[in-house]
């Protein structure tokens, strides 16, 4: 009966996942705030009280995520490259390429059958095609990012940005909204364009089916859509895709 | 909704030369220099600096042109029909409805940089709104190579936009407030300006001082600076044109990470210098347009 944990400590949340016997049996998220120390104890805890455990029960913790150092209980590291294969692994044996969109990184990763990891691209550079920008534009749009979905949806017309930076895109986008283009279509085109920064990234690993999208930017139904329109493929997304980090930590904690 | 002050409105300027009289000239010329921030004009008298004006853009528009132009005239009784030649430059120099000709901003802030710094300037930095600019040129002003950064925002105005909205400070006092630290900071550790924006506002929460976040991103900005100069080989002098120019948080620190200062921002001609004409380091691309536009117009060019 191993109970194993996942502390995969993000830059905007930190998401702690527990695992019994093969099973996810807690998990929580809480935003890092400042102090990321804090909110990897607050997450864990609040996983362990969904599971009705206790610290001591667990047998082992490890950490992943850019602040995975500043998880003083976890008694070891993953990095995110592994967590996200060993995660997508658990919950989707038949995927071969994982994309994580998180508010601050992207990461495409190929992994082969036996689940190893083949090669991986990392952006951590350049802001355009992470979550921070999707909010941004949101924010620049009035709209929530929940409803960017249906919004790009009602598009009627093609637009190209010419932007690939996060904070020219804004410029350009208020522009836009001033010349009186349609909401619908601005989210259409900047979803575009976030979707061909993540697909460039996606490229440089090779794309082999089946796909999958985890990470928080994976809830934004446009952006999946605008990826697979752009690819021509299905791309498959787990439940709950920002956990897969940390319970791809957690498992191999186990 | 709330009156807010906009952080990043730096001052617009315009100045005419109290000693000039346009109409005992016998050629006059015109720069117009369009960024996707800001606009400047230029009028030189017979090669004289006249007149000029520099303002901010909401975004670029066929009434860019015409609006600098107007700010840079006033109160000189010029009219377009007395300018002999226009040369229209910048990003939106295609949007110069009255201009005879146009010329690459490239071209034009070597130019411009020469004839204000010197021909001691052998690389010129210009720091635009939304661009930056490595460019090499000869004694004469002539461009021989450059690098340019339109895609990414770290290392143009945007960026300091960005930051002086953050610390809610005037942008045109950023510079001299990076400076009041006692000792540097470690630069912001991420290029990318939202990146380093989410990190400042970190440090701002966790008590930073607005000295000490300024400090830390005005050096971030100046290594991102240096490394495109690197890229086209830096070679003393070394001038710096466009907005940034004027954050001697930025510029000192670039000086510092090259190892040697970057040339001050003043005339090398003596006359203005002693006359303590202005220098606006954003003129520097209207200013070579309208030196072309002499050139053009001696040499017999037609309107």
């Amino acid at each position: 009966m191993m109970i194993s944990a996942g502390i995969d400590s993000g830059a905007k949340n930190v998401k702690a996942v527990i695992i019994k016997d093969g099973a996810v049996i807690g998990k929580s998220i809480v935003p890092t705030g400042i102090d990321a120390k804090e909110a990897c104890g607050k997450a864990y805890d609040q996983a362990l009280s969904v599971a009705g455990l206790t610290r001591a029960e667990v047998e082992k913790i490890l950490a992943t995520g850019v602040g995975k150092k500043l998880c003083d209980f976890a008694q070891g590291e993953v990095t995110e490259v592994s967590a996200d294969a060993q995660g997508v692994r658990f919950m989707m044996p038949q995927v071969r390429t994982v994309v994580d969109v998180g508010a601050e990184e992207g990461r495409a990763v190929r992994i082969n059958e036996q689940g190893n990891v083949v090669d991986f691209a990392i952006n951590d550079k350049c802001a355009a095609g992470t979550g921070i920008f999707i909010e941004t534009i949101a924010r620049a749009l009035e709209t929530k990012v929940e409803d960017m979905a249906a919004l790009s949806e009602q598009a009627t017309k093609e637009i190209i940005m010419n932007a690939q930076c996060a904070v020219f895109a804004e410029s350009e986008l208020v522009s836009l909204i001033h010349s009186e283009v349609a909401r619908a279509d601005i989210v259409r085109a900047v979803l575009a364009a976030i979707a061909d920064r993540t697909i460039s990234m996606m490229r440089r690993v090779g794309i082999e089916k089946e796909v999958a999208l985890i990470g928080g930017v994976a809830l934004n139904k446009g952006f999946i859509k605008a990826i697979e329109r752009e690819l021509n493929i299905t791309i498959a997304v787990p439940t709950d895709p920002q956990f897969i980090g940390a319970i791809g930590a957690a498992v191999a904690a186990a | 909704m709330a009156e807010e002050r906009e952080f990043w409105r730096w001052p617009e300027s315009r100045w005419t030369n109290p000693e000039l009289d346009w109409k005992q000239g016998r050629y006059v010329t015109c720069g117009i220099d369009v960024g996707s921030v800001s606009a400047q004009g230029v009028i030189l008298v017979d090669g004289e600096l006249y007149c000029y004006g520099n303002m901010r853009i909401g975004s670029v528009s066929r009434d860019s042109a015409m609006n600098v132009f107007n700010k840079t005239i006033e109160g000189t009784g010029l009219t377009l029909d007395d300018v002999h030649f226009t040369v229209g430059t910048g990003y939106g120099r295609v949007n110069v409805p009255f201009s005879n000709r146009a010329i690459t901003e490239i071209a034009c802030h070597g130019r411009g940089a020469n004839w204000m710094y010197g021909p001691g300037v052998k690389t010129v930095l210009d720091m635009g709104g939304q661009d930056c600019k490595a460019i090499k040129i000869d004694d004469k002003g002539k461009v021989a190579a450059f690098m340019m950064n339109d895609k990414c925002a770290a290392g143009t105005g945007r960026a300091m936009e960005v930051f002086a909205d953050l610390v809610s400070l005037p942008i045109e006092d950023v510079g001299d407030t990076s400076l009041r630290v006692e000792e540097e900071p470690p630069p912001v550790s991420s290029t990318c300006v939202v990146f380093a924006k989410t990190e400042a506002s970190g440090r701002l929460r966790a008590g930073w001082s607005r000295e000490k976040v300024l400090a830390s991103y005005c050096s971030a900005m100046a290594h991102r600076v240096v490394s495109l100069l690197e890229r086209v080989t830096v070679e003393r002098e070394l001038a710096i044109t466009g907005g940034i120019a004027k954050n001697r948080g930025v510029v000192k620190r670039i000086s510092y990470e090259l190892g040697f200062d970057v040339l001050e921002p003043m005339w090398y001609n003596k006359a203005y210098a002693d006359r303590g004409f202005p220098f606006d380091t954003q003129i520097a691309g209207a200013v070579g347009a309208a030196l072309f536009g002499k050139a053009l117009v001696e040499k017999g060019a037609s309107k």
